[in-house]
């Protein structure tokens, strides 16, 4: 076998308080699909950023093409032609596809933009990657913007292309065109690593596969030598408990109930086109769908945060008032954003202010002041009842980890037992324990009675949790299921917008 | 994936390191270095221009402190500082850069200057409470101007606070240069003396008046409106994060509005112990920038109320002392210069309270 | 007769509008890099008065223009280590900034005061083009300073769109680690930016001393720089659409001045001057709303220090 394109040996990156990759270890040969498998935290995206020059390790080192090199910043990586696609896009979003794929290039002082058009043309016919290279970013979808990302790294003749989890932003149908895309790099003598946790993925488009844990080497694998059962084992480091069945649904009355609702995005476009639905209380909701497609404006919608351009949201009987978040909480909506410490959290906050955030306005604490000691011993008895662990009650939560930042936001929302509880991607960034204990909590929820609205681009959460799955394409629900009658293939087809059933609700 | 960070973009030997947890020793020592940097930095000033820093410093600490006058002036110097900047430092906790406090100190000494010069006859108890309310009044609303569009449109209050600041000097002029001018005053521009009732009481034979009590009330107050109620809550929640605000419910426009009266009163308020403690006249000029300064007081004691009473000591000093050296032909300006390197040292050392310096690299080769 | 009024207002419109001019096409350069930089203000002043120490000392305005550049650029590098480097806030940052340019400015002009300018920049009508009726005496019998922005404004214009390293410019105000990832050095280009932005703040300071005073006063900018702030965002950050509203104030200036003159007016002077100021806000609020509804807005990373790990 030849030498491989890339190497790293020994490589250890330390972060204040955690070790993220102590003496890793990845070939990565030309021609090949490289799978980098692990879970939330296992510390492959330090790896990566290790290897494009972002971050520097403290020990180890890298090999291109047989040579030691050492990269300072992301340009010398570039210019060796190792470029990675990050999970957040590096794209300028008022920039045209063209001008992004132009940014930070060498030459001349002037900018040939035409050339440039044009040659994008070119590359996106060869590859598959269709993209109009005078559009702006902020009008192409997401799966049109990862396309862009990979022509800028085509462009600039990238021959290690890094991939930070590439298909959760797509639909089924999409991430097998991305695979085929992929392979036709990989043909052309590329060496294609991509981040994932998703075990049917890497079976489906990789050659081979390293397994990190906890910031450390398992294992490298043909994959044509091992199995999704045997990458489960060396991803988690234990068997995987079965699905445990959920109890079934006794649904009873309709809590949430939306009618042909309009709501705007921020850029002032209509990002939920006349929208139907109802959640019952006792039932789990799931809004399936590629993010972007109107998910986070339902949930704000939901949440009272806002306004209604057209359309009705009935909660429990109340109708809700046009973007006003106290009277959905009043109605006893409890919300889970997405963003943890963007939205939901107070990072430079202890976790009494942030367990307080919505309970603050209730008498037993007192009309004007707040009486601090009642709050800290319902904060503490808060914090052990949801397991909740942390450095102390006054500590800033922007220490915590993911999984307990999570926590902490659950004992929040949950405390106040919600008649409807919206969870957007709970799950989302955290490993499989702390994703288990969300799972938990949510069917806790159902069980008491609560409507829940949850919105998950995961199809596998949807299926083990949801009782029935809506998909949402553009702004409109293009599909709803029983999840005992749903299969993959068609929700898959519904996110892409290439079928729609009549819903009812 | 969330990993604390470090930054590796520094040069190769030094690079910044983030700390777990701010350090509370580094950021008490920072601002004390910070003074110290920053007379260092102005005695290279002084002594490039020709003066002997040394003995300047030492003129400017006698004039300050070094007698019983100089005290109590340096307290006088303090109370507009501590009042003003009090106000800031409530905009500043809910991210609203009011620097408008120098015209709402004028507004306020407007306000209490109209009551003072329109109702001559009021007795003390009925005059001074007036007066409160409408140098508190006057500085309130003054701030809402802007506070208002800022709510409801976003409208940038750097610059409108800022402007309205110059409105607000040239209105005081228009009425001490026309109208309100002293007709036996030798047509300086200034008012008639207030009456008797007009005039806060002061201590013990100084020029120290009841402002001070104002200053240390309004300290008090605040702490404990922002620790202890629910609308302090609502303020710092909003400071920190404006997201999460509306998403716990919370009214950001009307709080906008809110504290942006609070924090205009309490500059309107500063205006109004000014003349009705000192001056006790409303005349061109009335504030040597105390808005302004009050911005630095405030940001030095991180916006902490009773910092920023502490702070206020300090700067008063600085400017007694400056006049005090005045005389000996340095400039009024190396008083201000002085603040605002002392802030720079501030901000510029900040950082060592979230980042730890790192020299030389771990482990590598 | 009324035309000759007409013009003489007009022309002084475009001299007060210069030195607003300058100070703006320098906010426009740094904010587009993703710095806010408040301190225009101050680092105005100082260029005003080191420009004019030394055009006094050497006789020559041309040493005081360039000697002014490089005070306030120096200014504006302070800013810069502070807010890129220490990652300071950006607007107490700024605000810092303009208390001790004004401070500086004061301190070291203070034996300036009252001393005459040995030469400054005078009216040199350019030959043919001053004849032209109406735009000839408003625009082309200006000071050569007055010319030099004509060139500025199209070739600013030039470089950030038409460029490379406009292209790069614009990409780190809007998206630094995008920038980042393809190469693009934002710290080394946001100090430069910031410190040619400081140079032109200067520019405007030392316009005001040497050409359009000529002297030195305390303060003589009198909110000049934070009326630049503002005309940033009324110009959408575009320097084409600044030399509108440069010109606009400036016309406001020039017409305070000749309403002050004019004996049968009877408005107070306190409330002419009051003029800009209130035009400002008013102007500000008015452009804001209409923003708003047209959603063009700052460079999306404005004051958001650049942190490589941040994302």
């Amino acid at each position: 076998m030849t030498a491989p394109l890339v190497e790293m040996r020994g490589i250890t990156k330390t972060f204040p308080g955690v070790v993220a990759n102590e003496d890793v270890n990845l070939a990565v040969y030309a021609g090949e699909i490289h799978a980098l498998l692990g879970e939330n935290g296992a510390g492959k995206s330090t790896l990566m950023s290790v290897l494009t020059g972002l971050y520097r390790p403290e020990r180890g080192e890298i090999y291109f093409e047989g040579q030691k090199v050492s990269f300072r910043s992301p340009r010398d990586a570039i210019n060796k032609g190792i470029g990675m696609v990050h999970q957040h896009f590096r794209l300028v979003a008022p920039f045209t596809v063209t001008e992004n794929v132009a940014l930070g290039l060498k030459g001349g002082f002037n900018l040939n933009l035409n050339k440039i058009a044009q040659e994008i043309g070119e590359l996106s016919r060869e590859y598959g990657l269709e993209v109009d290279p005078q559009a702006r970013i902020w009008q192409l979808s997401v799966g049109e913007q990862q396309r862009v990302e990979i022509i800028k790294l085509l462009y600039r003749k990238a021959r290690v292309l890094i991939l930070d989890e590439p298909t959760a932003v797509l639909t089924p149908q999409e991430a097998r065109e991305l695979y085929r895309t992929l392979k036709k790099m990989a043909e052309q003598g590329c060496a294609v690593v991509f981040i994932t946790h998703k075990l049917q993925e890497v079976m489906e488009a990789a050659d081979t596969i390293t397994i990190l844990r906890a910031g450390k080497t398992v294992a490298t694998v043909k994959k044509q030598d091992t199995s999704e059962k045997e990458l489960a084992r060396l991803m988690v480091g234990r068997e995987l408990k079965g699905l445990r069945q959920k109890p079934a649904a006794s649904r009873s009355a309709t809590v949430l109930s939306i009618e042909d609702l309009r709501v705007l995005n921020d850029k002032g476009l209509e990002a939920l086109k006349g929208i139907n639905l109802t959640v019952a209380a006792g039932e789990i909701l799931g809004i399936a769908g590629v993010a972007g497609n109107g998910q986070r404006e339902l949930a704000e919608a939901v949440a009272g945060m806002r306004t209604i351009v057209a359309g009705r949201i009935t909660i429990a009987g109340r109708v809700l008032e046009q973007g006003n978040p106290l009277e959905a909480i009043n109605a006893g909506v409890g919300y889970i954003p997405a963003d943890r410490l963007d939205m939901g959290l107070v990072p430079n906050l202890g976790a009494v202010d942030n367990l307080l955030l919505k309970e603050y306005r209730q008498e037993r604490w007192g009309k004007t002041f707040i009486d601090r000691r009642q709050v800290r011993l319902w904060a503490r008895e808060l914090v052990e009842r949801f397991k909740v662990r942390m450095a102390g009650l006054d500590v800033p939560v922007k220490l915590m980890s993911g999984g307990n930042l999570q926590r902490l936001l659950l004992a929040r929302e949950i405390s106040t037992c919600p008649r409807l509880l919206v969870a957007e991607y709970p799950s989302r960034g955290l490993d499989i324990g702390a994703t288990e204990a969300v799972h938990r909590l949510l069917l806790e929820q159902r069980a008491a009675g609560a409507a829940i609205l949850l919105i998950s681009e995961d199809l596998e959460e949807l299926f083990r949790l949801a009782d029935r799955i809506a998909v949402m394409y553009e702004g409109e629900i293009t599909g709803l299921v029983d999840t005992a009658a749903a299969r993959v293939e068609e929700l898959g087809l519904m996110m892409a917008g290439a079928k729609r059933m009549e819903v009812g609700a | 994936m969330k990993m604390p960070a470090e930054d590796t973009t520094a040069a190769p030997l030094i690079s910044w390191e983030k700390r777990l947890q701010p350090s509370p020793v580094i950021a008490v020592l920072v601002p004390v270095l910070s003074v110290f940097l920053a007379l260092g930095l102005g005695a290279v000033f002084l002594a490039f221009t020709g003066f002997n820093p040394l003995e300047v410093y030492q003129n400017m600490l006698h004039g300050a402190v070094g007698s019983r006058y100089g005290f109590s002036e340096t307290i006088v110097k303090a109370i507009p500082l501590m009042l003003a900047g009090l106000g800031v430092s409530v905009a500043f906790r809910m991210l609203l850069w009011n620097i408008g406090a120098e015209g709402q100190f004028y507004m306020g000494t407007f306000g209490a200057s109209w009551v003072a010069l329109s109702f001559p006859e009021l007795p003390f108890y009925i005059m001074l409470p007036a007066m409160f309310i409408a140098g508190c009044l006057m500085g309130g609303l003054w701030a809402c101007l802007p506070a208002i569009p800022r709510a409801l449109w976003g409208v940038n209050e750097v610059i409108t606070t800022l402007m309205l600041n110059y409105v607000a000097i040239l209105w005081v002029d228009y009425l001490v240069y026309g109208p309100w001018k002293d007709p036996q005053g030798f047509n300086f521009p200034l008012t008639v003396s207030f009456s008797k009732a007009a005039t806060l009481p002061t201590l013990l034979g100084t020029r120290v008046h009841l402002g001070l009590v104002f200053a240390l009330m309004a300290a008090l107050l605040l702490s404990i409106v922002l620790w202890r109620t629910r609308w302090g809550y609502e303020i710092r929640v909003t400071g920190e994060n404006a997201s999460a605000a509306s998403y716990a419910g919370m009214n950001i426009k009307r709080n906008i509005i809110l504290v942006m009266f609070l924090s205009g009163a309490l500059a309107g308020l500063a205006g109004m112990s000014e003349v009705a403690g000192i001056t006790h006249r409303l005349q061109h000029g009335i504030s040597p920038g105390y808005g302004y300064t009050a911005i630095i007081v405030a940001w030095l004691a991180k916006l902490h109320p009773a910092g920023i009473i502490l702070v206020s000591f300090l700067f008063g000093g600085l400017i007694v002392g400056g006049y005090s050296v005045q005389t000996s032909g340095v400039p009024a300006a190396t008083v201000s210069m002085l603040q605002s390197a002392i802030l720079f040292f501030v901000l510029g050392g900040e950082i060592l309270t979230r980042y730890r310096l790192r020299i030389g690299r771990k482990g590598g080769k | 007769m009324e035309n000759t009024v007409l013009i003489t207002i007009l022309a002084a419109a475009v001299t007060a509008g210069t030195p607003i001019l300058y100070a703006a096409l320098g906010e426009i350069i740094c904010e587009r890099s993703g710095v806010l930089n408040l301190g225009v203000e101050g680092m105005m002043l100082v260029g005003a008065v080191c420009g004019y120490m030394v055009a006094v000392r050497s006789a020559s305005p041309w040493a005081g223009f360039l000697v002014a550049l490089l005070a306030a650029g120096a200014l504006a590098a302070i800013f810069a280590f502070l807010t890129i480097t220490l990652r300071a806030n950006q607007v107490v940052t700024g605000l810092a900034l303009t208390i001790f340019g004004t401070g500086v400015s004061g301190f070291l002009g203070k034996p300036y005061i009252g001393i005459p300018l040995p030469l400054s920049f005078k009216k040199a009508p350019i030959p043919v083009l001053s004849d032209i009726p109406l735009l000839g005496p408003v625009f082309f019998s200006q000071d050569v300073l007055v010319y030099l922005s004509y060139i500025l404004v199209p070739l600013l214009g030039y470089y950030l769109y038409r460029t490379r390293w406009g292209l790069n410019l614009r990409a780190i105000g809007e998206n630094p680690a995008a920038a980042d990832a393809l190469g693009v050095n934002v710290f080394a280009l946001r100090y430069t930016y910031v410190i040619i932005g400081g140079m032109l703040a200067g520019a405007g300071g030392a316009y005001l001393s040497l050409a359009y005073a000529p002297s030195w006063l305390e303060n003589m900018t009198a909110g000049r720089g934070w009326i630049a702030v503002a005309l940033v965002i009324f110009a959408f950050w575009d320097p084409f659409r600044a030399v509108l509203g440069a010109y606009l104030f400036g016309g406001v200036d020039a017409l305070t001045y000749t309403l002050q003159a004019s004996t049968n007016i009877q408005v107070p002077v306190f409330f002419l001057k009051m003029m800009p100021y209130v035009l400002t806000v008013i102007v500000l609020i008015v452009v804001t709303r209409h923003t708003l509804a047209k959603r063009v807005g700052a460079p999306a990373a404005l004051s958001i220090p650049y942190d490589r790990e941040e994302r």
